[in-house]
């Protein structure tokens, strides 16, 4: 395999830069040496995609940059991209998600490792460019890993480990990362950027084996199975699925050992929940407002801690199911709606609660919409849901289980 | 760009290669013509190809799970996924190829779709891969005039008046279908202005056939060939005449033969004998009822139907190809 030169001296050497989230994910893409990209515009998520043809027309990433016609195109040219055994990535937003979606449902079906990038967008109709998460949790029953990423740094980060998860063969489940449309896609931070080198030694060349397409291996890929097998290779999946849990803990320690961050859990992540009564829940960037909300909270002396959820696929029931059952109460934030579903509440509120049901320890678990078409969810906001949690605990029992935060009525 | 295979033409059907690449194990309809393209699509280009197919019979019937047909690499794509399947596939082995990951060789990259699939539903994907001039790919739709796999739907690809289980002759309308058959090769080969090669192509025409896979796979880029394939299911004919139909549309004038190849319209075989004044069109009639899906066709039905043919003859500027004529100067 050879490098282009100028791709290599790019990152010779370890440095720091000022960049935004789609950026971080331009260059792990670079970092990985993707051979296959396709783009379609759609805010805010194709900003990635203006790093990428930006790193390709100055000659320091070679890879094929393919412009679709649609997101539909853009997932199938990348699944059978990757069906010959190219390192793939594309992604999308919103409504071009779910444009997108018959090849995103087949991608999964296939078991290919595509990774792709959602810019967290709100679905139209009315139009909104700002961030929610039912575009990418509707993907949540299909087979792809789902990690909700909130930062810059993470999001490199968890690009590069994204590939190695994937195309592990015990795995080879396509893999998306959702970044919060606006707050995550266009805001810049620090970001450590590995070199090269360090990148090669953690992750290996896909090797798509006795899968691969090619006339040195004529297999038929994808026949009609009927009755007669999809129940087998739905167990397939599943069972591919339930290992992925065990990969991304190995991914993950190897990838703290190469270059020395990450969190204690590569699922979850736990701020002062030490001794908390009230814990929030939430996912994404929802992180920052409330990492602050939950400081300020703990200087009055409220005992107050806050858990991310990571990975959203595989989810992660035990360890969040040990995290929670320590305290009174649970408030799960989602930034997405599920109309009609159980207490007409969110998706994330639905599956933690059902993640707590075997749990022997039962908080009080509530659930607030907040942040939807990318309002900004504000301290005081996370304030108010934790005064609201409080007084189920006062009370013993729940008024509302979910309540929608700064929302006019 | 890639270098593509040496696949000469072939003289006489005696030297069509005699090695197989789409075999038993399929389950398609007796008569099926185009299981017969498949097989000569192959046949053409070797060994050294992938073949990805979209939805439709020739996924459906051919390949069952434990009993494909296909010894050559054969992948299954979306319905409207033959133009994304045909690049995905090309950029894939392009790139690793490039970047050494990939024992560099020409590999035939074919994508197959229905007149569904490439006319209806696929006409973007399809467009947007005859733009990348730096993939070598053929998209080869054959057109059974109809959703031949779901129980025979009309399609932007049947003919007009054509019975099919979403237009029925009835009571009230005798005509359903009043869509005109989409022009699909012409409207690609004029859209996409570097598109080396698209042609027209008919099963009936073996030795034909092989060469235009031939000269679709090496002339270099992506190209197209639109075939025009007799389905006796679809069509309601007795299996043994898919042949003499496929013949009777070439003859009759209601298909027409012909190649562009980079830009130069070449005429083929029967078609090419009518445009010269050699051979005398046959009544539409001759084919139309042959067929049961016209037997509902009045006598005006038929007269206007000839007459959409004779006009497509003698006014097009191309004749049979190009819909349009020059400003009159009268």
């Amino acid at each position: 395999m050879t490098i282009a030169p100028a791709q290599a001296e790019l990152y010779r050497e370890e440095k720091e830069e000022l960049i935004s989230g789609s950026e971080a994910i331009g260059i792990a893409c670079a970092l990985a040496d993707v051979d296959v990209i396709t783009a379609y515009p759609i805010r805010p998520y194709d900003t990635v995609m203006q790093y990428v043809s930006k790193l390709k027309a100055d000659g320091v990433f070679d890879c094929d940059f393919i412009v679709a016609e649609s997101e539909h195109s853009q997932f199938e040219i990348v699944k059978h991209a990757s069906a010959v055994g190219a390192r793939t990535f594309c992604g999308s937003s919103g409504v071009g998600w779910f444009y997108a979606f018959e090849a995103i449902a087949v991608t999964a079906g296939l078991r290919l490792p595509v990774v792709a990038m959602v810019g967290n967008r709100a679905l139209d109709d009315p139009g909104a460019f700002g961030v929610e998460h039912n575009d990418a949790l509707a993907v949540r029953d299909l087979g792809w890993m789902l990690y909700w990423v909130a930062t810059a740094q993470e999001a490199l980060d968890m690009a590069l480990l994204a590939y190695k998860v994937a195309e592990d063969s015990r795995v080879f489940l396509p893999f998306a990362l959702s970044c919060d449309g606006s707050f995550l896609t266009h805001s810049q931070a620090i970001v450590n950027v590995p070199t090269f080198e360090q990148v090669k030694q953690f992750l290996p060349d896909y090797d798509r084996g006795k899968l691969q397409l090619h006339p040195d291996n004529p297999i038929t890929i994808a026949p009609q199975v009927n009755e007669d097998w999809l129940m087998e290779i739905r167990r397939q999946s599943d069972e591919a699925m339930r290992r992925s849990t065990n990969v991304i803990k190995e991914a993950y320690e190897e990838f703290k050992a190469t270059f020395g961050r990450g969190d204690p859990s590569p699922f979850i992540e736990e701020y002062m929940t030490e001794d908390a009564e009230i814990m929030l829940v939430g996912m994404g960037t929802l992180a920052l407002p409330a990492r602050v909300a939950v400081r300020r909270m703990r200087e009055q002396g409220k005992k107050v801690g806050f858990l991310r959820i990571k990975f959203f696929r595989p989810f992660a029931s035990e360890e969040i199911q040990e995290a929670l059952s320590k305290c009174k109460a649970v408030a799960v934030i989602d930034r997405d709606y599920s109309y009609g579903s159980p207490a007409n509440g969110g998706v994330l509120f639905n599956e933690v609660r059902s993640a707590m049901y075997p749990a022997t320890n039962h908080p009080h678990i509530l659930n607030f919409i907040a942040g939807l078409g990318g309002r900004e969810v504000l301290v005081r906001d996370i304030n108010e849901i934790v005064d609201t949690t409080q007084r189920a605990i006062d009370t013993g029992k729940i008024e509302e289980e979910t309540t929608w935060i700064a929302v006019r009525e | 760009m890639t270098t593509v295979q040496d696949l000469p033409q072939v003289r006489g059907v005696k030297n069509i290669p005699v090695q197989e690449g789409y075999t038993s194990g399929h389950r398609t309809c007796q008569g099926c013509e185009s299981a017969l393209v498949m097989r000569l699509m192959i046949k053409a280009a070797g060994p050294r190809t992938i073949v990805v197919g979209s939805t439709g019979c020739m996924y459906v019937a051919n390949t069952t799970y434990y009993s494909t047909p296909w010894v050559v690499p054969w992948m299954h794509t979306q319905l409207g996924s033959s133009g994304s399947a045909a690049t995905g596939t090309a950029a894939g082995l392009a790139s690793q190829m490039r970047k050494g990951k990939m024992k560099n060789e020409p590999i035939n990259v074919i994508a197959f779709c229905g007149d569904g699939g490439g006319a209806d539903m696929g006409l973007s994907a399809v467009s947007a891969a005859l733009q990348h001039d730096e993939y070598n790919l053929l998209i080869l739709m054959y057109d059974n005039e109809s959703y031949a796999n779901t129980d025979i739907q009309v399609s932007g690809s049947s003919p007009w008046g054509a019975n099919s289980t979403f237009s029925p002759p009835g009571k009230l309308h005798n005509i359903m279908n009043k869509r005109w058959k989409k022009n699909t090769a012409p409207m690609l080969a004029a859209g996409h202005p570097n598109c080396r090669y698209v042609a027209t192509a008919c099963g009936s025409y073996g030795l034909d056939f092989t060469n235009k896979i031939r000269r679709a796979l090496t002339i270099g880029g992506p190209t197209f060939i639109h075939s025009i394939d007799p389905c006796p299911k679809g069509w309601d004919y007795d299996p043994k005449y898919s042949h003499e139909l496929g013949m009777l549309a070439v003859e009759t004038g209601i298909w027409v033969q012909y190649e562009i190849v980079d830009g130069e319209v070449i005429l083929n075989g029967p078609t090419k004998a009518i445009a010269n004044g050699i051979r005398k069109r046959k009544p539409v009639e001759d084919y139309l009822m042959r067929q049961g899906r016209f037997a509902h066709f009045t006598p005006d039905d038929l007269k206007m139907f000839q007459a959409k043919i004779d006009e497509s003859w003698e006014k097009w500027w191309i004749p049979g190809i190009v819909p349009f004529h020059p400003e009159s100067e009268a």
